[in-house]
């Protein structure tokens, strides 16, 4: 048998070109990130809404430019949780095992602090291997106090604080007299009702709470005799912390019976809830939110909806905060030049960010909760330049308070890992 | 006090009879083919989402007319094409296609239709209150929930213990054989009574859609209750299942009216714990809180005093 030799020089060559093959190519690896939320049963259409929005704003800010890091594309990967703790856990063992080190998640809170403690017992592990929890809209505040931790951020206002601009507001309603709180009974619905009853106590004593309800979440099929008790309560409004097909049912009900009270609500709003309340829900639904959706402040932020409705014409930009915390995450990646999740935790403490609507928000580094402004909505066709569910409807900001106001204190003693 | 219990009364009786709508369907289904149809609920959403998108088009009338036979149609054809070749590897395998079934209809729900909540808004006709008692008006589309189920229990129950089909349908579910021999396409006849029970249950999801919202975890929220009604009704019995969606639908409704629960349970007996006690959660609960898992406790009373259920003759 003939042996074949390359002369020297063509094996070093190919050498060469082998090692600069691999080097190109692990410059072109993309950056992936977990997006793990409800993709399939009830609550499906909040979490394929979120993955579509996220998608977006990779391609639209980094994908269509070039990448991050020299190059680098961003990937989302979808992890269909279905809203379920226990499936979260078995969707956290594939994250791990696909390497995948940043897991946006916001839907539930009760979801969230699975994967909270999940996230915590791992990394406390896997010294090394960490994993990042990028909590863009779970709201129970117990995720950044007592419960909080150095792998997770938070990029939304909590419930205390959402309800704190909230009842400043019906403070100053002299034609508020009475309350009725309903909502799902789980830890977010409870936290929703026991802030409201010990804010408005404080606020407004004057106010009488005359229900506090909880119903199982996703289990009533008709609210209807819920609102029967509404009714009778003579309350001049709701509060209700309830989401997706909780709320409509609720929403419609109170609207059905004749009730003309405003209901102030967390998420009843876009994924088709709009569409179905329409002209009945007009100056009734009030949301209380971040990011203002109509009027929009800036151009950039109305070029990128614009965007996004062409690309997606049956959807909304809905969580415009999902923006705000992949553009944050980015920014913490070309700061330190690396993807690792220690060293973005590192420079998201106490950032501040511009974003689209040219506001600084800060990440506040004692409990990683983000502080912006925050917006009282109410749902109506006057004045609006982007509507929901292409029905003519959307919500109007009316009531503004600004980040420095929303500031709230911190119980939290965070456990900051050493390197 | 009395304005609340005439309302929940009202509430449980659209609630029941919109529940005995898809009992109904179901528990024919049971006693005659022996099938527990797991997808019975979904053809319940089925009929949702074709009254939706017909009353886009046409209007919500032929919705109410057409997406019932649609769904029947559709029944009538798993029955034909799928159940009665599974049907020869035994009750398992029926039980595990029907299961499949489920899942395969909303996963094509939500293929086709996507998964948000559709805007399906009950007729302008009926948008008006029907009566307006102690300031709270009782909408007329509700009346009409009422009127519709009703009347489909009266001609059921006509048709069954009346007419000729109805004694051959009685006959078959007890002597199939016997039926076959007299000449009678018994084939046929399941076909025909999968066809129209899940076509009763349609016709509940056109009428229930624009109340109860229209989305894909409808059936969902429906499907295990309905399996409750026809334990406690007992299995094949339509007069049982009558009255325990009667019963359920009271039981909720009054369920959620009330206002009491373990602290004024506590307070007659003159305990008191502190809001830090282990059992806090416990010491708290009230009865409207737990309204929806009472069909649950309920069924699992009846099964260990009579489980034979209501009404039902069944003995194993």
């Amino acid at each position: 048998m003939k042996k074949i030799r390359f002369p020297i020089f063509i094996n070093s060559l190919l050498l060469i070109l082998i090692a600069s093959f691999g080097i190109n190519s692990s410059a072109q690896e993309p950056v992936r990130i977990a997006f793990m939320d409800p993709l399939s049963g009830a609550f499906a259409a909040i979490g394929t809404s979120g993955l579509k929005q996220l998608q977006f704003a990779a391609d639209y800010f980094y994908n269509s430019k070039g990448g991050i890091l020299d190059g680098r594309m961003i990937e989302i990967v979808p992890l269909d949780n279905k809203q379920s703790p226990t499936e979260t856990q078995i969707q956290f063992r594939r994250a791990v095992s696909e390497e995948l080190r940043i897991i946006f998640q916001g839907n539930s809170s009760a979801v969230a602090n699975t994967l909270n403690q999940t996230i915590n017992r791992y990394n406390r592990r896997n010294p090394g291997q960490e994993v990042l929890q990028i909590n863009y809209s779970a709201v129970d505040p117990i995720l950044t106090e007592e419960n909080c931790s150095f792998w997770h951020f938070r990029f939304d206002a909590h419930a205390a604080m959402k309800l704190n601009v909230l009842t400043d507001y019906i403070a100053k309603q002299e034609s508020i007299k009475s309350m009725y709180i309903i909502g799902q009974d789980y830890s977010f619905g409870q936290a929703v009702s026991d802030i409201s009853i010990s804010l408005l106590a404080e606020k407004r004593p004057d106010i009488e709470i005359v229900g506090n309800e909880f119903h199982p979440i996703g289990q009533v099929k008709d609210f209807t005799p819920y609102v029967t008790k509404i009714v009778s309560s003579g309350a001049d409004a709701v509060i209700t912390g309830n989401f997706g097909a909780d709320m409509v049912s609720l929403a419609k009900s109170i609207i059905d019976s004749g009730l003309d009270i405003p209901i102030y609500t967390f998420y009843a709003a876009y994924d088709g809830i709009t569409a179905t309340l329409g002209a009945d829900g007009k100056n009734k639904i009030h949301l209380i939110h971040n990011e203002t959706s109509n009027p929009i402040p800036t151009e950039r932020r109305k070029d990128y909806m614009r965007a996004y409705k062409a690309a997606n014409p049956n959807r909304d930009v809905t969580q415009p905060r999902l923006v705000n915390a992949l553009q944050m995450i980015v920014q913490a990646m070309e700061q330190t030049q690396s993807t690792d999740p220690y060293d973005i935790a590192l420079a998201l403490e106490d950032m501040r960010f511009m974003t689209l609507s040219d506001e600084e928000i800060w990440m506040r580094g004692d409990d990683h909760q983000i502080f912006q402004s925050l917006h009282l909505s109410v749902q109506t066709d006057e004045e609006i330049e982007f509507d929901a569910d292409n029905s003519g409807f959307g919500l109007f900001s009316f009531f503004h308070v600004p980040a420095e106001e929303t500031i709230v204190e911190t119980s939290c003693q965070m456990k900051r890992p050493r390197r | 006090m009395l304005e609340v219990f005439i309302f929940a009364t009202l509430n449980g009786l659209v609630t029941g009879l919109l529940l005995f709508m898809l009992a109904s369907g179901l528990t024919l289904i049971f006693s005659m083919m022996g099938v527990l149809n797991f997808a019975h609920a979904s053809f319940y959403m089925l009929g949702a989402y074709f009254a939706y998108s017909i009353s886009l088009y046409f209007g919500f009338w032929m919705g109410l007319i057409f997406a019932p036979l649609i769904v029947g149609v559709l029944g009538a054809v798993v029955e034909r094409y799928g159940l009665r070749r599974v049907h020869q590897s035994g009750h398992v395998a029926e039980l595990v296609f029907t299961f499949g079934l489920a899942f395969l209809i909303e996963e094509a729900v939500q293929f086709f239709w996507g998964p948000d909540t559709k805007n399906y808004q009950s007729p302008d006709i009926l948008d008006f209150p029907l009566f307006t008692l102690f300031g709270q008006e009782f909408s007329a589309y509700r009346g009409f929930m009422i009127g519709i189920s009703l009347s489909i229990f009266v001609a059921l129950y006509h048709v069954l213990t009346k007419s000729r089909i109805g004694i051959i349908i009685q006959a078959a579910i007890t002597h199939p054989n016997t039926v076959a021999n007299l000449g009678h396409n018994v084939p046929l006849i399941f076909m025909g009574v999968f066809g129209v029970g899940t076509a009763l249950a349609g016709l509940a999801g056109v009428i229930a859609g624009p109340v109860l919202t229209t989305f894909p975890g409808m059936s969902i929220v429906l499907g295990s209750i309905v399996f409750v009604i026809v334990v406690i009704g007992g299995l094949g019995s339509l007069a049982g299942a009558f009255i325990a969606s009667l019963l359920i639908g009271l039981l909720q409704s009054y369920a959620i009216a009330s206002d009491v629960g373990m602290p004024e349970l506590l307070n007659l007996l003159g305990v008191e714990f502190e809001r830090s006690h282990p059992l806090n959660d416990l010491w708290t609960l009230t009865l409207p809180q737990i309204a929806p898992i009472l069909p649950f406790l309920l069924l699992v009373l009846v099964l260990i005093f009579r489980p034979t259920g209501l009404l039902g003759k069944r003995e194993e």
